[in-house]
């Protein structure tokens, strides 16, 4: 008789399940809010601030993109105690994840800064807006309108990436799992749970954002069309 | 006990580092391989074959890749086939390419303007015909750069395969950590590790970007 699959024996886990699930979802909400702020001033640094500023920003940029997330956690956590700066795991996850949000989005904001032409943003200081406003308004949200559906994506990919934080014993989804198949050694089954709650996840993701959208850039719809 | 100096440290990364090189080239071929098969797929004119497409490639996106890993490798194992980290990490990484590059080609493909299939077929051209003459060229073109862009999030996905016992460069750094104690220097030179192999390949994945951009393309 070949192996079958008792979903029944994950039930005595139903509270591991939602403190994972409740511990990814806060994870996911903060750092994807302190990470697109992040990514905003570092966007807005990188054209605009004096060169060193936009050589460190830069190389911070490259960095993260360029090394795997997992390293970035470990380096965090690990090695950075080694500095005599001490940090729990919850702490190094949501650092290392809004970093790596951060870096990601600043650059697809940037391209979406980049394609507002330097005439516009004239044109608002010469209605007399101040810098900022005009910034704010002629540059920044247009930008972010742009990129919007980037930045969804890029959001989502942070959120399947903490999965890694498990590794520090931070207790998320993985971790639950981990915890669970570690008990009831049906690992299959709970992997495969799992999987379908990150998945719903994505996909809750991605409909919110898409509302938040809707509304946020709901006057710049005439412009995109 | 054994005492490790900076060099030890180092040559033992760097020896680590051939898997994780290994390990990127045999997702990266797989996953093109399949990929490729995939694109097809996606692109047929049997909506059924489409629409498994479109799921496997939503399936693969939407869910985390080291869970993906631990469906494999432990999956193989609930059947009564367990398989080494070797495979599990190979396989999992193979799929989760070939649905990112499927994504990727369609666009391509896609992203050849609809107009010139209506004329090849005006010309005479068959279906092959268009897509060996006409489509491909053009779209094989515009998919250079995001899939080099591409091989970058390969490399880095393999850092995962550490978790289900892969020593690779991640899973020799969390070894030498334990046997040394020194995580900062050791975490530091991972990661410059991971940069060295990574940042060429998206500095050439720009420049292509660029030169496309140049020639009017994009």
């Amino acid at each position: 008789m070949g192996p079958t699959l008792d979903f029944l024996t994950l039930l005595p886990y139903v509270s591991e399940l939602l403190k994972g699930f409740t511990t990814t979802v806060v994870l996911t909400v903060v750092t994807t809010l302190t990470g697109l702020s992040l990514a905003v001033a570092v966007a807005y640094l990188r054209v605009n601030a004096q060169p060193w500023v936009r050589w460190g920003l830069g190389g911070y940029v490259e960095v993260t993109r360029n090394t795997p997330f997992i390293v970035q956690l470990f380096f965090i956590f690990f090695g950075l105690p080694g500095l005599g700066i001490k940090i729990d795991a919850i702490t190094a996850a949501f650092i290392a994840m809004t970093l790596n949000l951060a870096a990601y989005s600043a650059e697809i904001l940037r391209a979406g800064i980049s394609a507002t032409a330097k005439g516009q943003l004239e044109a608002g200081r010469a209605l007399g807006m101040t810098t900022l406003q005009s910034y704010r308004h002629i540059v920044l949200v247009p930008a972010f309108a742009r990129v919007y559906p980037a930045l969804i994506s890029q959001s989502i990919i942070v959120m399947l990436g903490s999965a890694v934080v498990s590794q520090i014993s931070v207790f998320d989804l993985t971790y639950a799992a981990n915890f669970i198949q570690s008990r009831n050694f049906r690992s299959f089954e709970v992997y495969l749970l799992i999987t379908l709650v990150y998945l719903l996840l994505a996909f809750g993701m991605r409909r919110s954002f898409m509302l938040v959208g809707k509304r946020v850039f709901a006057y710049q719809q005439g412009e995109q069309r | 006990m054994i005492e490790f100096t900076f060099w030890d440290i180092l040559r033992n990364l760097l020896l680590a580092t051939r898997w994780t090189i290994v390990l990127s080239l045999i997702a990266f071929v797989g996953g093109a391989t399949v990929g490729l098969l995939l694109t097809f797929m996606r692109l047929s004119s049997n909506r059924w074959l489409q629409r498994l497409t479109s799921l496997y490639v939503d399936l693969f996106q939407g869910t985390p890749l080291l869970m993906q890993l631990f469906l494999i490798f432990f999956g193989a194992a609930a059947m009564g086939h367990p398989i080494s980290a070797w495979l599990a990490a190979s396989i999992a990484l193979t799929l989760f390419t070939s649905a990112f590059l499927c994504d990727i080609w369609r666009g391509c493909l896609e992203a050849v303007a609809k107009g010139q299939w209506h004329a090849s077929r005006v010309l005479g051209m068959n279906y092959f015909q268009t897509m060996r003459h006409v489509i491909l060229p053009q779209a094989l073109r515009l998919s250079i750069p995001p899939t080099v862009g591409f091989s970058v999030q390969v490399i880095k996905g393999t850092a995962l395969a550490s978790i289900i016992g892969f020593v690779e460069l991640t899973k020799a750094g969390t070894m030498l950590n334990n046997a040394t104690f020194e995580p900062f220097t050791i975490f530091a030179l991972v990661a410059l590790l991971y940069f060295a192999l990574c940042y060429p390949l998206s500095c050439y994945a720009r420049y292509l970007e660029k030169k496309l951009y140049d020639a009017g393309l994009r």
